[in-house]
């Protein structure tokens, strides 16, 4: 019983076998911490949230004592109040506060709520990739099935976010009887693409056609950079009764140690949203939902205005983000513009070293085993494709190939 | 709202209706009975739940709230300190280490090797979760498997069934009993469980048992001897046991808190919870956390990953700072831990006094800061009340009705069987302000008078 795989819960089981126990997280933060480096790695700002929102958490917890016990399970009052005024002017409906709104430790945790709520086995999950890591093994949690579908250039070397697209027919392909949800993220981590309204309808159309519940991530929602609107895919027609829509204190407000998210979407289901969270964490803390909500209330009243933050972040962004680009298109790296988010991913092939030549280098060096790259052999014009393959001579003696054989099996038990 | 009227609809043990039941918003042209939207099974029947209920009655200002456990006693200045100032360091208002932020880990690795006299890796040995209430969530889901058994004792914190079912695992009840004989001054002490009973509930499908010291609703101390019997029987069956200790601290004069993970062998199959929110009065502050041994507490820590992922950043300085100023002052008066228990000492002596003018049989708790009071002295006729509910829950809808004092039913803490052994019980919370306590005792008082 106290053995390892005995221990084991049958969720994690599964994970073990697909290799999702392990989390990209946990191994790169680890990486960083113990180097000194310039992090540019996991996603939150280095500078501090807006001094409002500070000023507000600390008004909260000097609020008195009650601001330091629990508070109402789903959600502060105060806060899912304001969070309902809020959204409901944008997406042009009447949000209940206390049936259609789920406050989470962060937006996380609304996407395991959801996930745990709505799949069982047997169930097909479309995720659209690139994606943020958790959506796989959340969905394996809940014993379903992700399908994948990716994003792709649809001209050239897709420069721009905006360049990287879903094809129609493929997704429609993806969905089988066993789907149930489809998972969209806009703007997109790590793209940075935020999705025209033609696209989401495109979605929209299948979710109403093949009775889909649609989770939109949209902890993003107040960074689009150009003039590039967030839109909701709640708000088009059909959609409000099947979509889950998530969002985030943490990045709305630069905060993202403060881990407040919410979930928001029709009553029917978010009732099974909220039984789980009443059989996981039950409550939010109270004084940093209290903050939020102080400082939703500002953003209500100075909304479209120079003073609000939801204007000036994306503002300070903006700037940022054509100076990375510019620094990467520097050094001869291609930077894919994103329209919307916290990140930029880049072609790193400019780099003058290509990948299989800095393998081939770090395995001499690092595991004494020495092989050629194979991106050599191609013209510059097509190494590009072969930087993963390199070579290795077998014309040994028995001796050479064991002492080979055995660094490779360490190497990839290490792994 | 009229909380009487929400309560009159509640049907069962454990089901009550949800805090809102009028709609105010427009409702959909949707047809809700699309077999997509509804729930998965693993959420089936864990929608009910007794706090969901009374929360909305703490928002009824005329009626005096011993119900839902927690203080309104504020929390010690220098925890809410350590919070403000942590919320002005930039760096503390992002995302830290996903299985404890630093400061936090090592407070309770130091707090805690102390306490259980051997070193404990504040890395692998410890998982922050959001409350104990998230431990046991992580508890369940990374070591407990479908199919599997889970020993839980009554009356028992009402998470633990649903918790054990959604981990698709069956919950074996066991009552703790009161010994024969004694009429008047009942203690918590006086509850134990049957030896060969529990004997009986372990088998080789048997996972885990679930222990919680000091007990929620009944304040018992597990003594050295009845813990000693219970990981005699883990040996025995190689079993887990989840050990539920966030009112460690609250202990009253003449008791001793012991930890059954210190006992020679349950180390290694032992996950012992524990709670801020308990510890420093800060129930919203929603931190807890688990330790354990390495090979057990990796997989809480993968559920923790996969959930979600951190908790809050200040909070958890804060709390780990507050640590490590007790920790300095452990054995002393002036720490937390052993002050807050002598301050509650007098509030729980002072409670079990009114109960008993009020011709209640109060229980009087070794630990913790609850109390249950036996009301079959007062023959309080409810037969007016028609649901299909156990006593204690109509009981306390006619106190809240006719005496403005809410309490909790101790039935929410059983399984169907055991009902009639606790049904004559109701279940005060007494951290509270002494003007609250004073309130309480005015309706005792006068609680004879029509």
């Amino acid at each position: 019983c106290c053995s390892e795989e005995n221990g084991l819960g049958f969720n994690f089981f599964m994970l073990m076998l697909e290799g999702v126990d392990k989390n990209i997280w946990v191994e790169f933060t680890q990486l960083a911490a113990e180097y000194k480096v310039v992090n540019l790695g996991q996603g939150f700002p280095d500078f501090s949230p807006p001094s409002f929102i500070r000023e507000a958490f600390c008004n909260a917890l000097n609020g008195g004592a009650s601001m330091h016990q629990y508070t109402r399970a789903f959600g502060h009052p105060p806060l899912v109040k304001i969070l309902a005024k809020f959204f409901g002017r944008i997406v042009g409906r009447e949000i209940d506060p206390m049936e259609d709104i789920l406050v989470t430790v962060g937006a996380y945790q609304a996407l395991f709520c959801t996930f745990q709520a709505l799949i069982n086995e047997g169930d097909e999950v479309i995720i659209v990739e690139p994606f943020f890591d958790c959506y796989q093994p959340m969905v394996m949690m809940g014993r379903g099935t992700p399908v994948y579908i990716p994003l792709k250039p649809s001209t050239g070397p897709g420069l721009s976010s905006a360049d990287w697209v879903l094809c129609p027919e493929e997704l429609a392909s993806k969905i089988s009887p066993r789907t149930k949800a489809i998972v969209i993220n806009t703007p997109n981590n790590p793209l940075g693409k935020v999705f025209q309204r033609d696209e989401l309808q495109m979605i929209a159309d299948l979710c109403i056609k093949h009775d889909i519940i649609c989770i939109s991530d949209e902890v993003y929602e107040w960074l689009t950079y150009d003039g590039e609107k967030h839109i909701k895919i709640a708000s088009l027609p059909g959609m409000w009764e099947r979509t889950v829509t998530i969002g985030s204190a943490g990045k709305t407000f630069s905060a993202t140690g403060w881990k407040v998210g919410w979930a928001m979407g029709p009553g029917h289901i978010m009732k099974h949203l909220k039984t789980v969270h009443q059989n996981s964490v039950y409550h939010t803390a109270t004084a940093a939902q209290e903050a939020v909500a102080m400082g939703f209330q500002k953003e209500y009243d100075t909304f479209g205005t120079e003073e609000s933050y939801f204007k000036q972040l994306p503002a300070m962004l903006h700037a940022k983000r054509l100076r990375l680009a510019e620094c990467l298109r520097s050094v001869g790296l291609e930077p894919i513009m994103p329209q919307g988010g916290y990140f930029m991913i880049t072609d790193i092939s400019g780099l003058s070293e290509p990948y299989d030549f800095r393998i081939v280098k770090w395995l001499i060096k690092e595991k004494g085993l020495a092989t050629i790259p194979v991106s050599g052999f191609y013209s510059q014009e097509h190494s590009g494709d072969f930087q993963k393959y390199i070579r290795f001579c077998f014309v040994k003696e028995d001796s050479t190939l064991k002492a080979a054989e055995d660094i490779l099996k360490q190497w990839r038990i290490k792994q | 709202m009229n909380i009487t009227h929400m309560l009159r609809s509640c049907r069962s043990v454990r089901c009550l209706l949800e805090t809102n039941p009028t709609r105010k918003f427009c409702s959909t042209q949707f047809n809700m009975t699309s077999a997509k939207h509804k729930n998965a099974r693993r959420i089936e029947g864990l929608d009910k739940n007794v706090w969901v209920a009374f929360t909305s009655v703490a928002a009824d200002p005329s009626i005096v709230n011993l119900g839902q456990g927690f203080p309104d006693i504020p929390p010690p200045s220098y925890v809410k300190e350590g919070l403000a100032q942590a919320v002005m360091v930039d760096r503390l208002n992002q995302y830290t280490r996903g299985f404890g932020h630093p400061t936090l880990v090592k407070a309770l690795s130091q707090v805690y090797g102390k306490v259980n006299g051997r070193q404990i890796n504040p890395l692998t040995e410890i998982l922050v979760t959001v409350g104990a209430y998230g431990s046991l969530f992580s508890t369940m889901q990374g070591l407990v498997e479908e199919g599997d058994e889970v020993i839980i004792i009554e009356p028992f914190y009402d998470c633990y069934v649903p918790m054990v079912r959604m981990a698709g695992a069956k919950p074996v009840l066991i009552p703790l009993q009161l010994k024969s004989g004694k009429k008047s001054g009942i203690t918590s002490a006086d509850w134990v469980l049957d030896q060969d009973e529990l004997a009986s509930k372990f088998n080789s499908k048997t996972k885990a048992i679930i222990i919680n010291t000091p007990n929620n609703p009944i304040g018992k101390v597990f003594t050295r001897t009845e813990l000693q019997a219970i990981a005699d029987l883990c040996i025995k069956h190689d079993t887990l046991c989840f050990s539920d200790e966030v009112y460690e601290w609250l202990i009253y004069r003449g008791h001793k808190h012991v930890k059954i993970a210190t006992l020679p062998g349950m180390w290694d199959r032992t996950i012992t919870i524990g709670s801020a929110g308990k510890t420093f009065s800060v129930t919203g502050w929603k931190l807890g956390w688990s330790i354990g041994p390495e090979h057990l507490v990796k997989h809480l820590q993968t559920v923790m990953q996969n959930t979600l992922y951190t908790c809050p950043t200040p909070l958890q300085e804060a709390v780990g700072q507050g640590l490590l100023r007790d920790y300095e002052l452990m054995g002393k008066p002036e720490c937390y831990f052993s002050s807050l228990a002598e301050e509650l000492q007098s509030k729980r002596d002072r409670m079990a006094t009114i109960l008993t003018q009020a011709g209640m049989n109060p229980v009087v708790p070794e630990g913790g800061y609850f109390m249950l009071a036996d009301v079959s002295a007062l023959n309080q006729d409810v037969s007016h009340m028609t649901e299909d509910e156990p006593y204690d829950y109509k009981f306390i809808k006619w106190m809240i009705k006719e005496k403005k004092l809410a309490a909790i039913p101790v039935t929410a803490f059983c399984g169907e069987e055991s009902i009639k052994h606790f049904e004559k019980y109701i279940r005060l919370c007494f951290i509270k302000q002494d003007s609250t306590l004073d309130a309480a005792e005015t309706i005792l008082k006068n609680w004879s008078r029509a």
